[in-house]
């Protein structure tokens, strides 16, 4: 059995029906602001304790990458509620060209986290034993430029006077830092998936002006993923930039 | 009871409204990065946090159409909205009153 957009017993009318299913995606969006909303809150208590190792810690972040990754993101937003446009316009061969877009940049999205997990790796920056903050200071690579490295040092230095602990603290930003991206680039995965069977529906001719719920449903879970991005990279890239 | 003004008829966001938005966005997030290389104080967090969330809220109301949603959908949004709120304003009020909380300088500043 599949669904087609045939009227079920309990409701009285089709729009009911789907202004149903659209409440229902809303509250669990609601748990999942809270979800995320906890991360949030530790973000900022541990921000505000250390401030030094947390501007450290946001430094090291490549903001191309980062703002490159939130240009990918919010089009594939728009690309999102494109699909769902043609959807409710009964434009049925325009759907899956969104959907497939939607999909590509979600997977751009995740390749360029792949490359930024890398380098954080290489430079000794993932929580545990051999953490070391001013590993990449001292263990330049020739594509680095000697006046970065030299401004990297003097940071460092300040912020080893300002807080002897340093290394521990840069850790918890770290540990947010991965435990926070990772999670909602798990939340991409999924979405991608969800994607993956939205594409097959759509190949298939289901959906239609008078029947796209889950075109629009799934779209509203993209489009929260996208705003927990909008504040991750101010949050994690954005830090102490001006310094 | 249940008449139409009750459930929300499906609205159709235009394709130029989804443009605009998202050149909004762009704008956004182009003006979130100049804004982390200028130095206002504690003005930057401030400044970053606010320019998010009026990013997000184009988000919400336009690309996941809470704007056309009927008032039960608008009411469930305020509602998760209102718990995020609770959450972060009791949690983060208790640690500030608390003296571990303070950094060193606040704490020396006290005395």
């Amino acid at each position: 059995m599949h669904r087609t957009g045939e009227l079920y017993g309990q409701f009285e009318t089709l729009e009911q029906q789907k202004d149903t299913a659209t409440l229902g995606m809303w509250i669990f969006l609601a748990t999942e602001v809270l979800f995320f909303g906890g991360l949030f809150l530790i973000y900022s208590i541990n921000r505000h304790m250390y401030s030094d190792a947390f501007g450290v810690g946001s430094n090291t972040l490549d903001l191309k990458l980062g703002g490159f990754n939130t240009v990918v993101l919010i089009l594939s937003s728009l690309t999102m509620a494109m699909a769902v446009w043609s959807a409710q316009t009964g434009k049925k061969k325009f759907i899956p060209i969104f959907l497939i877009l939607t999909l590509l940049l979600g997977t751009v999205f995740l390749g360029v986290k792949v490359v930024e997990y890398k380098q954080k790796f290489d430079h000794r920056l993932i929580p545990g034993q051999s953490f070391d903050i001013s590993y990449h200071a001292n263990h330049p690579t020739a594509s680095d430029k000697p006046a970065d490295i030299a401004a990297e040092k003097e940071e460092l230095e300040k912020a080893f006077h300002a807080d002897p602990n340093l290394n521990s603290h840069a850790q918890l930003y770290f540990s947010l830092y991965f435990g926070m991206t990772g999670l909602h680039a798990l939340h991409m995965v999924v979405g991608a998936g969800l994607l993956l069977w939205l594409l097959k529906q759509s190949i298939a001719g289901r959906f239609t002006p008078s029947y796209n719920t889950p075109v629009e449903i799934i779209g509203l879970y993209w489009h929260f993923v996208d705003i927990v991005w909008i504040y991750l990279f101010p949050l994690l890239y954005l830090i102490e930039r001006h310094r | 009871m249940h008449t139409s003004e009750n459930i929300a008829a499906e609205h159709v966001v235009p394709p130029t409204i989804y443009l605009a938005i998202f050149g909004a966005l762009m704008l956004g997030t182009a003006t979130t990065v100049w804004a982390a290389y200028q130095n206002f104080g504690n003005f930057n967090i401030v400044i970053a946090i606010g320019i998010a969330t009026v990013k997000a809220a184009l988000v919400v109301l336009y690309f996941m159409h809470a704007r056309y949603a009927s008032k039960r959908t608008k009411l469930m949004i305020l509602s998760g909205m209102f718990w995020l709120a609770i959450m972060l304003s009791m949690t983060l009020s208790d640690y500030g009153t608390r003296h571990e909380f303070r950094t060193d300088a606040e704490s020396s500043h006290q005395q």
